[in-house]
């Protein structure tokens, strides 16, 4: 437990210091926000308040920015040699990798609450009730989680923190295919095939659904695929870094 | 024995970087392995520290197989890398007490073990800043301040003062000849036959993969020859003529003569000289250093 703790402490207190990914990982969500709704928005017609729409998506924009640094923040541990040490004391090896998914989780955190914040300013009105708040929260946490378990796998693998950096390529472009900005109705069929049957729609779809108090419908399949991945990407984190040792 | 090997090999893809390894090491020593880049050192501490498996052979360290016993092993020692492995964007204290709450020490001893080896090793004024604002004989410092947080039995450094300036590496010396006092035991790689010299009690020369000499310095010194007497001439003529008298290979004005480095038998070779009127200017005793020693023998090897 304190060995954990310890960790964790490490991953949050690196984390707060490096300020450039501390920074983006609040601003540019906030940016992006202020991009979709302002410049795309108007264009965009919909039925409700497009910044209503477009909070859910934006929320599941930065998760990937997130685990994009928790991949690169592995990555340069792995290539320091700091992780040798780790390996080479009494402790299991891969409370490392938790570390930094804790502190994925608190930048995620933060970033949440601002672009939460900023769209209240920008005229954001969820009706949702506070046990809504709470489970649409917690799927959230839920997907962050499995994606920053995933990351640490990346950052695992990868061989340098520039190709670790390669995977906020796939996580920055992918929230594009869903029904993040627009809704899928308007997209070709054969691309709203892809983007309705990929993991990030239904996360965003039961987000949106339980902010704005609609009923949800795809929360169970939104839970399935979050739990999925994070038992997933967790066994496959922690068992690329105890077979780096036959390396 | 705190550490034994028996035939240990390591291949990556089609390159034998351990070609059956044996070492015993008894506790207590200080263990040089010395050998060029690329001659298996770190391969061979990365083995012993559980962090890579080998593909044959055995080892152990103090009793425990590295394989089956990585925790055990892991236990027992510590492992100061050829990198400084130490948090840039923490303070020295701050990585310090993050070992030792590692090591399960209790938030008070965690901070007071920091204390102490801040202390031991020089960093108190630098404790609380960034580990990114040190200077390289400094991270080297704090990263062995770090080995030490639980006392080790067996510490390994991998090239421990690679890449400091004379100073730094002095100090580095120092504070690893304080270690062997306190009765740690050190199995050290170097490329430098000088810290290998001043720190080590028993030297093995490794050379592609496997181990080409081992001994004491004085032992390796010996078995590439013992002293030479350079008898310096004023020109290369009176050198030849010394060499008809007493032997050995001339060099320009210069005549080395293979010696036991006694004063008889300097005596008799001056003595000879000057009977055939062949007279020295300079006299000098070369004694070979650690530096021939590896030439000789990586040149035999290779």
């Amino acid at each position: 437990m304190t060995v954990s703790l310890t960790m964790i402490g490490r991953g949050v207190r690196l984390s707060r210091r490096n300020l450039d990914t501390l920074i983006m990982a609040v601003v540019l969500p906030v940016l992006m926000m202020a991009l979709f709704v302002y410049v795309f928005g108007g264009a965009i017609s919909s039925t409700q308040s497009y910044v209503d729409y477009v909070v859910p998506g934006i929320l599941v924009l930065c998760t990937g920015y997130g685990a994009t640094s928790t991949a690169m923040s592995v990555a340069d541990d792995m290539k320091k040699g700091v992780v040798d040490r780790f390996r080479s004391m009494p402790i299991s090896g891969f409370s490392v990798l938790t570390g930094h998914v804790a502190a994925s989780v608190a930048r995620n955190a933060l970033a949440t609450f601002a672009v939460v914040l900023v769209a209240l300013l920008m005229g954001f009105r969820p009706t949702a009730s506070f046990g809504s708040w709470v489970l649409a929260m917690g799927l959230l946490l839920l997907y962050v989680l499995a994606l920053s378990w995933l990351a640490a796998g990346f950052g695992v693998i990868a061989r340098s923190v520039e190709s670790a950096s390669l995977l906020g390529f796939f996580m920055l472009f992918i929230p594009y295919l869903s029904s993040a900005f627009v809704p899928v109705a308007t997209m070709p069929s054969w691309l709203r095939a892809v983007s309705e049957h990929q993991p990030i729609t239904p996360v965003i779809e039961t987000v949106r659904a339980l902010l704005t108090d609609q009923p949800v419908g795809s929360g169970w399949l939104a839970l399935t695929w979050s739990g999925g991945l994070l038992v997933v990407a967790f066994g496959w984190a922690t068992w690329l870094f105890r077979r780096i040792s036959s390396r | 024995m705190i550490v034994e090997t028996e035939g240990l090999t390591k291949r990556y893809g089609p390159n034998t970087v351990l070609s059956g390894l044996d070492l015993k090491v008894a506790e207590g020593s200080v263990l040089a392995l010395l050998g060029p880049n690329g001659a298996g050192k770190t391969t061979a501490i990365r083995i012993l520290s559980t962090l890579t498996r080998p593909d044959g052979g055995a080892a152990r360290v103090c009793g425990f197989d590295v394989v089956r016993e990585g925790a055990a092993v892991r236990g027992v020692i510590s492992l100061t890398g050829q990198y400084a492995a130490v948090d840039e964007e923490q303070t020295g204290r701050e990585n310090l007490v993050m070992i030792a709450r590692l090591h399960r020490f209790t938030r008070s001893a965690a901070r007071a073990r920091a204390v102490g080896l801040l202390e031991r090793f020089d960093l108190v004024d630098a404790a609380d800043r960034r580990v990114r604002t040190y200077s390289g004989g400094m991270r080297r410092r704090l990263d062995l301040a770090m080995s030490l947080v639980a006392r080790p039995r067996l510490l390994f450094l991998d090239e421990p003062t690679t890449g400091l300036d004379p100073v730094s590496r002095t100090t580095m010396w120092d504070a690893i000849g304080d270690l062997v006092r306190d009765g740690v035991t050190i199995f050290l790689t170097t490329q430098y036959l000088e810290e290998a010299d001043r720190l080590a009690d028993r030297i093995v020369v490794l050379h592609n993969g496997g181990v080409v000499a081992d001994g004491t310095a004085d032992a390796l010194k010996n078995s590439v020859g013992g002293t030479r007497l350079d008898l310096t001439f004023s020109c290369a003529e009176d050198a030849s003529r010394a060499q008809a008298v007493v032997g050995g290979v001339t060099d320009g004005p210069t005549l080395s003569v293979p010696s036991d480095g006694s004063a008889v038998h300097l005596h008799r070779v001056l003595d000879d000289l000057l009977a055939a009127r062949v007279s020295v200017s300079r006299v000098s005793t070369h004694r070979p250093t650690l530096d021939d020693v590896f030439t000789s023998l990586t040149a035999v090897a290779a």
